[in-house]
């Protein structure tokens, strides 16, 4: 008995370093920087355990991306066999190559040498509006559109202490998307006192504030045909979560069979436990 | 130590067999005769996992190979390649990605443990030795693998950690050049990585087989530190090791695919998703969180090459241990101030890791000093003086006796 | 006691039984994605098909397009060589089924069966040796085909083997004419 307590409050006493500075740090030591608000955490179909796409919603999203964003944005890895594959928008196969077919896409040498373009296949890949980051920059006011294909996994906000450690026991990893419809939210005129530079819009969750892109979406901007609302804000919900599949097309796969794997292994360790148990009987 | 039966094939294929080459025999007496203390805990299940991360990274790194491309222009696509058109890749990619975090999840508390029960002690001070050797192999394969991907935190890791070298006096900037094999981290620095990524796992492979060679000579540790002395003190290795090894790896199986399948990109960062930029770094670089209480060491120390040889220092000094403790008792079980100790000096690490993947400003960079000079002190300066005045308690006479004991007063 | 014992044994042995099973259904399972990532992946599957314009191809004249990686010949014969081929007798030939993959699986190995439908003159067939896989070169051998460079193997002018050690004709990929100039291989 004796024992134990001396290794609880050694433990104790130890991790209160750790603990004490884990706690106290953010007010104390942080001169935390930008002061750019978490975005919210909203609720996406896709989190979770059991999460799926809602198929009719990155379709929309698709329609969003495709009439607004891809005028700047490139999505390099998106192919056209993409949009019918399962997992994601699912639309049929002659509607991907409808599509495709919608698209220019540059081919070639052919035997004369030349480079030539032809209509979109199901094997292309989305064609990017500029040929390369120095022409979009040149067309942007110096800043480079990011290419979609992996953007959702590529941004996030740092959720801090304890948080982090709670977001493992919640699955929670849809920071990326959070910021994604958090930024096309933010755009709102610049506070007293800061100025925004030529050419540049006050966003703010975008870091620094100052941001190249213009409030890209408006309402009824885009035509939804199943009667959604044409708002901003459901607009950057569709399209965030059309840009998460497109970061992630295996989502739905992954957490299928992560729950298949989950209940083999816990049956599995159960007999094995059991297993355990009867061979050392003997001994103990 | 023996006791237990040795091997004698009755099949007259494996009687043949077994005269020209004692193969069976030889498995037999590691992994099924040898004799194993009895009263081995569950952390002590974590050498048989870590045989299972290394088979399981090797494995599946050699198929990601298959489809990967080390070239600056191709890397990261080819990883998205994987992870979007190859037939189960985003599985494979996603088990090697988080397998590195898990293999030094595993390791960490492997070396914990063999520090708590003070297993680095005579005789085991070259298997120990050999432990570390091993770490540092992992640590450099974990290093170049996250090169490999070719995202932003892949090439600013690279070339923050290589230009470590150029601390060196006079021959810095050469090594680091030697590194980089030009006068950035650019493609012939990815080759190189992938090159020795590939070789480093099987060096690894070879000190784990001298490791449990070693280990096999000295016999384990046990809870209590005393070595066992009849063979009531022991069990065979199988079944009873294997059986529990068995339901402990399927229990850090049960871990692993939390992450593989729920939160795969929860232990890297999001920076690695945009592709390597050698003119813009991120806001905030961080190294991946296995290598955070180094790097905070590193930035605690205000001098360049002062901070190169503090991180250095911090795993040359686990070398110097098994002479650096001066006790004559094993087990923390029976050393009560060396316990409190050994549980302050991995709180100061936790906190070292922490404080690593914050900006190195302010108050962050006065609480690493302060860790850091604990965290060599405890080596140093606690460990040889607790050997002198600690006053340990009894220790058990023999490990069957503390485990009656135990079993009665339960 | 000795019932008891037996009880105990019978349920140790199916507790073991299961586990043993259970582990053995596991590492079954974890072999395939390592075996089913060998197969041709997502991209490559996706990449299929190959136009090729016909107005470049002079009478008499073989050209090379590739298609999936491989060799694909095609041929703008003259009545010379189409004559030649009608002449075959099907007991004559190695391999009597056309191998055409836009026709049935028995299809019997006919001129008209190998060459392009309802345009005799064009004959279109993948360019790889049924032997082991090289490229036969073009009008030569005895047969006025194509011969192998690497065994000897001989194809004749509807690109059938006429002498071994190749066991079959020349395969024909699935095409169509999208226009009268214009084949889509795949």
């Amino acid at each position: 008995m004796n024992m134990r307590f001396a290794s609880l409050r050694s433990l104790s006493f130890g991790v209160v370093t750790a603990v004490a500075m884990l706690a106290a740090a953010p007010a104390a030591f942080a001169q935390e920087g930008h002061g750019a608000p978490k975005p919210h955490r909203e609720s996406w179909t896709f989190a979770g355990p059991f999460g799926k796409f809602d198929r009719a919603q990155v379709q929309r999203g698709f329609q969003v991306f495709r009439e607004v964003c891809s005028s700047c944005h490139a999505a390099h890895l998106f192919a056209f066999r993409n949009l019918a594959q399962p997992g994601g928008p699912e639309f049929s196969e002659a509607q991907a190559k409808t599509v495709a077919e919608a698209y220019k896409v540059q081919d070639g040498p052919n035997d004369a040498g030349d480079m030539f373009e032809r209509p979109g296949r199901l094997s292309d890949h989305w064609p990017s509006p500029f040929p390369n980051e120095q022409a979009a920059r040149a067309s942007n006011g110096g800043a480079y559109p990011p290419d979609f294909s992996v953007l959702a996994k590529a941004r996030t906000y740092e959720v801090g202490f304890p948080g982090f450690l709670i977001d493992i026991v919640r699955q929670y990893q849809e920071q990326g998307p959070d910021y994604i419809h958090a930024l096309l939210n933010g755009y709102k005129d610049a506070p007293e006192g800061v100025t925004v530079p030529e050419g540049a819009y006050y966003n703010e969750y975008f870091p620094g504030h100052a941001i190249k892109m213009p409030p890209p979406l408006s309402a009824d901007q885009v035509t939804y045909t199943d009667g959604t609302p044409q708002t901003v804000d459901q607009y950057s919900r569709d399209v965030t979560a059309f840009m998460m599949w497109l970061a992630e097309p295996h989502l739905e796969e992954r957490k299928r069979i992560g729950f298949q794997v989950m209940i083999f292994l816990i049956v599995f360790a159960g007999l094995l436990y059991f297993t355990k148990k009867k061979v050392w009987k003997s001994v103990h | 130590m023996s006791g237990h039966a040795t091997f004698e094939p009755k099949n007259p294929a494996l009687k043949w067999f077994e005269s020209r080459l004692p193969l069976v025999g030889l498995l037999h007496s590691s992994f099924v005769a040898y004799p194993t203390p009895r009263n081995l805990n569950y952390w002590w299940t974590f050498g048989g996992i870590l045989s299972l991360m290394l088979v399981c990274q090797i494995l599946s790194g050699v198929v990601l190979v298959m489809h990967y491309t080390p070239h600056v222009t191709l890397a990261f696509d080819s990883v998205e390649h994987i992870m979007r058109d190859v037939s189960y890749g985003w599985l494979l990619r996603y088990i090697h990605a988080n397998g590195a975090s898990m293999f030094f999840i595993a390791v960490y508390i492997h070396m914990f443990r063999g520090l708590y029960y003070g297993s680095y002690k005579a005789p085991r001070e070259v298997l120990w030795i050999l432990g570390v050797i091993i770490y540092l192999l992992m640590m450099a394969t974990g290093f170049m693998g996250y090169v490999l991907p070719w995202g932003q935190m892949s090439f600013w890791g690279a070339t923050v950690i290589t230009n470590l070298f150029s601390a060196f006096p006079v021959v810095g900037p050469t090594i680091v050049e030697w590194l980089w094999g030009g006068f950035a981290v650019d493609n012939p620095t990815l080759n190189r990585f992938f090159s020795l990524h590939y070789l480093l796992p099987f060096m690894i492979a070879g000190v784990v087989i001298l490791h449990v060679w070693a280990l096999h000579v000295v016999g384990q540790n046990n809870p209590t530190g005393v070595e066992p002395k009849t063979p009531k003190d022991t069990v065979p290795f199988t079944p009873y090791a294997t059986i529990k090894d068995g339901f402990a790896m399927v229990c850090f199986l049960l871990f692993f695919a939390w992450f593989v399948f729920y939160i795969p990109n929860y232990l890297g960062h999001a920076d690695n998703y945009i592709p390597a930029n050698p003119l813009v770094t991120p806001a905030h670089i961080v190294p991946e969180w296995y290598y955070l209480p180094f790097y905070a060491m590193l930035r605690s120390v205000p001098d360049k090459l002062g901070g190169v040889l503090t991180m250095f220092g911090a795993i040359i000094v686990l070398f110097f241990v098994p002479w650096l403790d001066t006790s004559k008792v094993r087990s923390a079980a029976y050393r009560p101030l060396f316990r409190q100790f050994f549980w302050i000096w991995v709180a100061v690490c936790i906190g070292l890791g922490w404080l690593g993947s914050k900006p190195a400003e302010g108050g962050y960079v006065i609480a690493g000093r302060i860790l850091t000079i604990w965290y060599f002190a405890h080596f140093l300066i606690i460990l040889p003086l607790l050997g002198l005045f600690e006053k340990p308690r009894q220790v058990p006479a023999s490990i069957t006796e503390a485990v009656l004991g135990k079993t009665k007063s339960a | 006691m000795a019932s008891t014992e037996t009880a105990e044994t019978t349920r140790r042995d199916f507790l073991y039984i299961a586990t043993g099973a259970v582990g053995a259904v596991g590492a079954a399972a974890l072999v395939w994605p390592f075996i089913s990532q060998l197969q041709p992946d997502a991209s490559v599957l996706a990449l299929s098909s190959t136009e090729v314009d016909l107005t470049q191809v002079a009478e008499g004249q073989i050209i090379t397009v590739k298609w999936r990686g491989k060799p694909v010949f095609v041929w703008n014969r003259t009545p010379d060589d189409i004559a030649k081929a009608k002449s075959v007798q099907l007991s004559q030939l190695i391999d009597p089924v056309a191998r055409n993959a836009n026709l049935p699986a028995d299809a019997p190995a006919t001129d008209a069966n190998r060459a392009a439908a309802d345009r005799e003159k064009w004959l279109v067939v993948i360019g790889i040796c049924t032997h082991l896989g090289c490229v036969p070169i073009g009008h030569s051998g005895e047969y006025d085909g194509w011969f192998c460079p690497c065994h000897g193997s001989e194809y004749d002018s509807a690109g059938r083997v006429r002498r071994g050690p190749a066991p079959e004709n020349l395969a024909i990929p699935p095409y169509s004419f999208v226009s009268d100039t214009k084949i889509s291989i795949g």
